[in-house]
């Protein structure tokens, strides 16, 4: 059928009608989803929270999970900083970047799984209560979103350190980018929801 | 992975395949398989309930087979159908060479026999047995099956979420020029308005089965009512999802209907705007009236009555469409092909399950038929009914685009007669039992439900040999029936512009769009020009 390409690849380019790139309508559509993914789990802690008032939650330790909140927010900046450098063409800098993401991605994940250790050693289990089950639920969907966005970021730096990205063809950064920094604002709302709200 | 046309055409749908039109057949063949099994479950349910007493199906028995038939019906039959419907004309009536992504399209596809498998599995480890809304604590207690039944739930559910990226991107990103956004076909909206309803509900009941199974793998608390679990929780999680899935079921199904009746009538669809915003205004709506299965779970009495009116408030973009279906046929040149009969049998039956949906709305009289007959019947009448006559309407309407060949129009009616008679008499006289006190899903009744039980076995007696000639039909036809030319039905949306069945890349040359899609009796070809209705 190769006779029959015509122009279809150039004039069915998605995007055209708008100026929006599928890539990027798709992740934010995805985003929505997952948003309402994590309301519905948000909704379950905050019900119980108010109808059983969770006691245990004086057991966290605000502080060290504040460290952690901060490890994530700074990932975010090196997100932007890496999509900011192959814009400019600056592949080295990207995968830097890029590496340094990933480090605070698995250094949040240490932290968590640390947190998580100290609650166990407490007695505070994903079958000890309804607290034990809605909060190791809840951190734990959020903390394996983490993981999958370092495993994207990792392939993005092989892809990138192939080349595969440009000052003009970086999508893949950006849409991972997106990514990124909706698991990083899922975490915010969650710090202030379960460590920060009375 | 991409098409290989070298192999011989139909192996190409039995395996991993790219193109959405192949896509939109694979949903459509694997959904009918589950048609039939979930329906052999139905007459199974019928012919325990043709007289009172266990007859052959033991309570337990009874129960699996009733939440199997309904869990099926929606999850592997409406909901996959109306999506391979989705897949096969979205991408050719915006004049588009596919979907925006082809690869994922095809993942949303596979995700589907497996979870059907898993559903079918789960029945021979004690089979799911908690109804289709599955409440807790029953479902937590269930058989081994409900762990199953509930993944195999949670996996249909992420085929329905990645379709429904899939469908919105490709409306918006992947339009032919001029097929502005008031040029799109009504099918087109629907799929549109339905796929923002799923990507808003079907992540939330993600959520509560992903609860429900770690509560019954792991042993969280979550519906544990001993450690203060809250079973209403599961009910707000599942009506959220579930009272929109009846519109996510709907949508595209009116959207059928909205193509078929102009076509058929040779008349421009009356209130296009309307129709197309109505459907938006059911998306909107339809994710705020949950709670109104649950008036009978202990809310708080002030809540029940913004839930009654925001449920009765749906009412209205529904009529809209009603009224806008009945003026584009009003002094139409009607032609009464199979398409036209089930479109006609969709909005008599749909109507019906409409308007006792608004008594159902209502506090008071909720309150008295709940969990009975009545409920079952207006469901049935709105989802059978409504969707599944829509279903065949499409069905036969592209039939001889899909297939190349023109089906036996004989035989089409026939089993519309067939099929209409048989609804009818299945679900007409549960409304009955229901307002006298029968209580579902029991296998035993009383003696005074003897006469409408037998009457109801009797129509879905019927409308299981319904389906009969219409695999006959389909089967001859697709191998013998005369050759099908681009247009048979001489109409004007963008798929019917290129051949039957139409080539891989869909269209030899861009289609440029300069008119509405709906502009019949403008022309002397199409039928002459028509009288505009006299209400509307």
């Amino acid at each position: 059928m190769s006779e029959h390409t015509l122009s279809h690849t150039d004039e069915f380019k998605a995007g055209r009608a708008l100026g929006l790139d599928h890539r990027k309508l798709g992740m934010w559509l995805f985003i929505a989803s997952e948003v309402m993914f994590f309301g519905g789990l948000i909704a379950t802690f905050l019900h119980y929270k108010y109808q059983l008032g969770f006691p245990e939650i004086a057991s966290l330790d605000v502080f060290q999970v504040g460290l952690n909140t901060l490890i994530l927010l700074t990932s975010s900046l090196t997100v932007v900083e890496a999509l900011s450098a192959i814009r400019h063409g600056r592949g080295g800098r990207m995968a830097i970047f890029l590496l340094l993401t990933i480090l605070l991605g698995v250094a949040f994940l240490s932290g968590q799984a640390y947190e998580f250790y100290k609650l166990y050693e407490e007695g505070i289990t994903l079958t000890s209560g309804v607290f034990g089950s809605a909060f190791f639920t809840l951190t734990g969907f959020h903390g394996l979103h983490v993981l999958i966005g370092v495993v994207w970021a990792i392939v993005v730096l092989a892809r990138g350190l192939r080349g595969a990205y440009t000052a003009e063809q970086n999508m893949g950064v950006e849409v991972f980018g997106l990514y990124w920094h909706f698991v990083d604002i899922v975490w915010i709302i969650l710090f202030t929801i379960i460590y920060l709200i009375p | 992975m991409t098409t290989d046309t070298a192999k011989p055409t139909w192996r190409r749908y039995l395996w991993w395949n790219t193109d959405h039109k192949v896509i939109g057949v694979q949903y459509i063949v694997t959904s009918f398989i589950f048609f039939l099994l979930a329906g052999a479950l139905a007459m199974l349910i019928r012919a325990e309930l043709a007289s009172p007493g266990p007859d052959f199906l033991s309570g337990e028995a009874y129960n699996q087979t009733m939440t199997n038939h309904g869990s099926m019906m929606l999850f592997l039959w409406i909901l996959p159908v109306l999506a391979g419907f989705g897949n096969y004309l979205v991408p050719l009536m915006i004049g588009a060479r596919d979907m925006a992504f082809p690869r994922l399209n095809a993942l949303s596809f596979w995700l589907i026999p497996p979870a059907g498998l898993l559903m079918l599995a789960s029945l021979f480890v004690g089979g799911a047995d908690a109804g289709w809304t599955a409440y807790v604590p029953l479902s937590i207690s269930g058989p081994p099956g409900q762990t199953l039944w509930a993944l195999s739930v949670i996996i249909l559910g992420t085929s329905s979420i990645l379709g429904a990226i899939n469908f919105i991107t490709t409306t918006i990103t992947m339009r032919a020029p001029g097929m502005t956004i008031w040029r799109l076909p009504l099918f087109v909206w629907g799929m549109l308005a339905t796929s923002v309803l799923v990507l808003s509900a079907t992540p939330v009941l993600a959520t509560g089965l992903i609860l429900v199974a770690l509560d019954r793998t792991v042993g969280t608390h979550f519906f544990a009512v001993g450690s203060g679990g809250d079973p209403v929780l599961w009910q707000n999680l599942f009506w959220f999802y579930s009272h929109p899935a009846v519109y996510i079921m709907v949508l595209p199904a009116m959207g059928i209907i909205s193509e078929v009746f102009p076509v058929f009538s040779r008349k421009p669809i009356f209130g296009y705007r309307m129709i197309a915003l109505s459907s938006m205004a059911i998306a909107v709506l339809g994710l705020t009236v949950w709670a109104h299965h649950m008036f009978t779970s202990g809310m708080d009495p002030r809540l029940r009555v913004p839930y009654m009116v925001s449920s009765m408030v749906i009412a209205v973009p529904t009529g809209v469409k009603i009224f806008s279906w009945l003026a584009t046929i009003w002094y139409g040149k009607l032609r009464l092909n199979a398409p036209m009969l089930f479109a006609l049998g969709f909005i008599s039956m749909f109507l019906i399950g409409g308007l006792t949906g608004i008594f159902l709305a209502s506090i008071p009289v909720d309150l008295h038929v709940h969990d009975s007959y009545f409920v079952v019947a207006h469901l049935h009448f709105v989802l059978f009914g409504g969707s599944v006559s829509a279903v065949f309407a499409g069905l036969y309407y592209w039939f001889p685009k899909i297939t190349g060949r023109m089906y036996d129009e004989r035989v089409a009616r026939f089993q519309f007669a067939v099929y209409f008679i048989g609804a009818n008499l299945a679900y007409l006289p549960l409304f009955l039992a229901g307002l006298q006190g029968m209580p579902r899903r029991v296998a035993d009744y009383a003696e005074m439900f003897t006469s409408v039980n037998q009457l109801s076995t009797i129509g879905s007696m019927i409308l299981g040999f319904a389906v009969l000639p219409f695999l006959y039909n389909a089967i001859v036809s697709m191998a013998r029936g005369p050759k099908a030319d681009a247009n048979p039905w001489n109409a004007r949306t963008l798929e019917w512009k290129t051949s039957s069945p139409p080539p891989t890349h869909n269209f030899e040359q861009i289609p440029v769009v300069t008119e509405e899609p709906y502009a019949y009796g403008e022309d002397a070809a199409a039928g002459g020009p028509s009288p505009s209705p006299a209400a509307g």
